[in-house]
């Protein structure tokens, strides 16, 4: 079995100090492999956020190991995880986060700028992204001429353009009806089936949840249940369980395994 | 790194053309009122040298009294006499010509023409002195000048007043109640250092001047153009010397007569218009850095408002400096921006305004550079703070910030 892409052991979050300190999450373990497909559920306050920021590398753990393909993310400065997110993360947003007055394509191009691409080649990446999301006609309007799921799926070519090893989504349906919402998962699935990115979906919606191959459920800042959709070829698989009290996701649908 | 910093600097303006129109407006003012300020200054000082030159280069002139004209109350000092113009030529080293002159006022008479003019008694060495031309006849003779003819040598506002097109030379007019030939037509010089017309003057021999107008032996003034090879000051003071001696002013007694020095005139109102032109020139830097923190403020304002961009770089993968510098990049292209504008304004403005103020235009290319870089610094020292603070911002907060 190969290393999982993302390693959480005892991580925990702690804002504030002193009295006002708060505990956001309290120790939490969890694998991700390659090509997975993970929604993270919980109510309000329940940490998903924090961990979406901790995974995402944009938040670091205050306590606990965090390893993103064997690298102690922890150990990491802010400049080298701004370049890790860079080279490895893609970010889809809630509010989907484009810039205002600025077409799809430029919204689009942005990371390859940051990559130093040039002006033909980002062109070209920035055009096959909006291809995938199906908006390739659209590449010069900008998001004011957009519709929500037409913002959302140029913020996820946005997101993919770099080719990421891991796709972050921060409730990327909250703000969408039902059809549109069911538009954006097919083409999550569809990414993370055929071009294999890991993607990790913070969501409360156990509809859209249901189109991941494992859920976690957070709360109090931990982790309370984790299982597994059955889908057939999933490779929501941990075969560390019985060796270490690590909280895993099974492929037999439906087993949860506790620890903490 | 920088390369794509521009790209998003320049889009970023273009994006908000009004903003940045507004954010530039005070480098746009003060880099225009320096340029102007300096601009305008350094042709005022031009003007002032030329219009001092204009009385003639290395001139001594010398008047009874203190100060111009002659003092109000108390005897008044007396005139020169015609033995002090000789001793002068005389007994100094360094006096290339020396020219008496004895003035007054009249009306100058021709057929249905009349005109008041300057009557100016001199001599010929008068013309030398100031380096006055000729444009047509000749000047006095020396037996002119010693039988005190009555002919004349007009300047040319008076021949366009007297003879319009006709050639005056040969003719004669009235002069008061002297009828005068005309043997000789000056150059034009147009206006002199202090507003009045050099070219409505009536030149005679000085003692035609003295015996039919004034009716003495007065010299109000005396023309010493000095030699290049002398020092001005050292001849001024043996004249200064000898004239006390003459006049019988004793050890601690003041002149009762002063020698104007064209050169250190010269001199001083120059130095006086440089002093004026630092100080416009300083009031306007002032409006330049004014400028300049205006571009703090709509770059503060804009950092704000942006920070969920910002949050949306940083999340995306910039790393702090790229933020940071796209900030900087912004500010010192706006910064630029508006001090080109401001030098093409204060190229038009110069332009428009000198002529109108009666300076020459002179085009300094040095004061438009430094402006333009004050500018340039400008922005890198009002832009860094704005910038230093978006790179800094936390990426989950300012992609949370409404």
């Amino acid at each position: 079995m190969a290393d999982p892409l993302i390693s959480l052991r005892g991580v925990t979050k702690t804002f504030g100090v002193g009295p006002a300190a708060f505990q956001a999450l309290r120790g939490v373990d969890l694998d991700i492999m390659a090509g997975d497909f993970v929604a993270i559920m919980g109510p309000s306050g329940s940490g998903k956020s924090t961990m979406m920021n901790i995974l995402g590398c944009l938040d670091v753990p205050s306590g606990g190991e965090f390893l993103f393909k064997g690298v102690h993310v922890e150990r990491l400065t802010r400049d080298q995880r701004a370049l890790l997110r860079r080279r490895y993360l893609g970010f889809v947003f809630q509010g989907f986060n484009l810039l205002a007055r600025t077409t799809a394509l430029e919204n689009v191009e942005l990371p390859l700028l940051y990559r130093g691409e040039d002006k033909k080649t980002r062109h070209k990446m920035g055009m096959a992204a909006l291809e995938k999301v199906g908006l390739a006609d659209w590449w010069d309007h900008t998001p004011a001429e957009l519709s929500g799921g037409q913002q959302q799926r140029v913020a996820i070519a946005r997101a993919i353009v770099t080719s990421p090893d891991v796709l972050l989504a921060d409730e990327p349906t909250g703000n969408l009806d039902s059809e549109r919402s069911v538009e954006i998962m097919e083409l999550l699935t569809d990414l993370n089936r055929t071009s294999g990115v890991t993607v990790l979906m913070v969501t409360h919606e156990p509809d859209m949840a249901a189109y991941a191959h494992g859920v976690v459920h957070f709360k109090d800042g931990l982790v309370e249940r984790t299982h597994s959709n059955d889908r057939p070829g999933s490779p929501f698989v941990s075969s560390e369980v019985e060796t270490r009290p690590s909280t895993a996701l099974g492929t037999n649908g439906g087993e949860v395994s506790r620890t903490c | 790194m920088l390369g794509p910093t521009i790209i998003l600097a320049i889009r970023e303006i273009r994006r908000h053309l009004l903003r940045s129109f507004l954010t530039i407006l005070g480098i746009v003012i003060g880099v225009m009122s320096v340029v102007t300020m300096v601009t305008l200054g350094n042709g005022a000082t031009a003007a002032v040298k030329e219009q001092i030159s204009s009385l003639g280069s290395n001139i001594l002139q010398i008047r009874p009294g203190q100060g111009f004209g002659r003092g109000g109350g108390g005897p008044q000092p007396p005139d020169f006499k015609p033995e002090d113009v000789d001793a002068i030529r005389a007994q100094i080293a360094g006096v290339k010509v020396v020219a008496p002159q004895a003035q007054t006022s009249g009306m100058a008479v021709r057929n249905a023409a009349n005109w008041s003019t300057t009557i100016n008694g001199t001599t010929s060495d008068y013309l030398i002195a100031q380096q006055w031309q000729l444009s047509a006849g000749r000047s006095f003779t020396p037996a002119e000048e010693q039988a005190g003819k009555a002919v004349c040598v007009i300047g040319s506002t008076v021949e366009q007043n007297l003879f319009r097109r006709e050639n005056p030379v040969g003719q004669r007019f009235r002069l008061k109640d002297l009828s005068c030939e005309v043997i000789g037509t000056l150059s034009r010089r147009g206006q002199g250092g202090f507003g009045q017309d050099q070219d409505d003057v009536v030149l005679m021999p000085i003692k035609a001047v003295q015996r039919r107008f004034t009716g003495n032996r007065d010299i109000r003034m005396i023309m010493v153009a000095v030699d290049p090879a002398y020092d001005s000051a050292t001849v001024q003071s043996s004249i200064a010397d000898l004239l006390r001696e003459r006049r019988n002013i004793s050890g601690g007694k003041d002149d009762d007569f002063n020698i104007f020095d064209t050169a250190q005139i010269s001199e001083t109102l120059q130095g006086t218009t440089k002093i004026l032109t630092a100080l416009l020139g300083a009031v306007a830097a002032v409006s330049l850095l004014v400028g300049g923190i205006g571009i703090m403020n709509i770059m503060l304002v804009s950092v704000t408002e942006r920070t969920r961009e910002i949050g949306i770089r940083l999340a995306i993968g910039a790393v702090a400096r790229e933020v940071l510098l796209q900030f900087l990049v912004e500010a010192v292209a706006l910064a630029c921006l508006g001090g080109l504008i401001g030098l093409l304004l204060a190229l038009v403005a110069t332009m428009v305004l000198a002529p109108m103020m009666q300076v020459p235009f002179i085009f300094d290319p040095q004061i438009n550079l430094l402006a333009f870089f004050f500018s340039a610094l400008i922005g890198v020292m009002f832009g860094y703070f704005p910038a230093r603070r978006a790179a800094s911002l936390n990426p989950i907060d300012a992609l949370r910030h409404e």
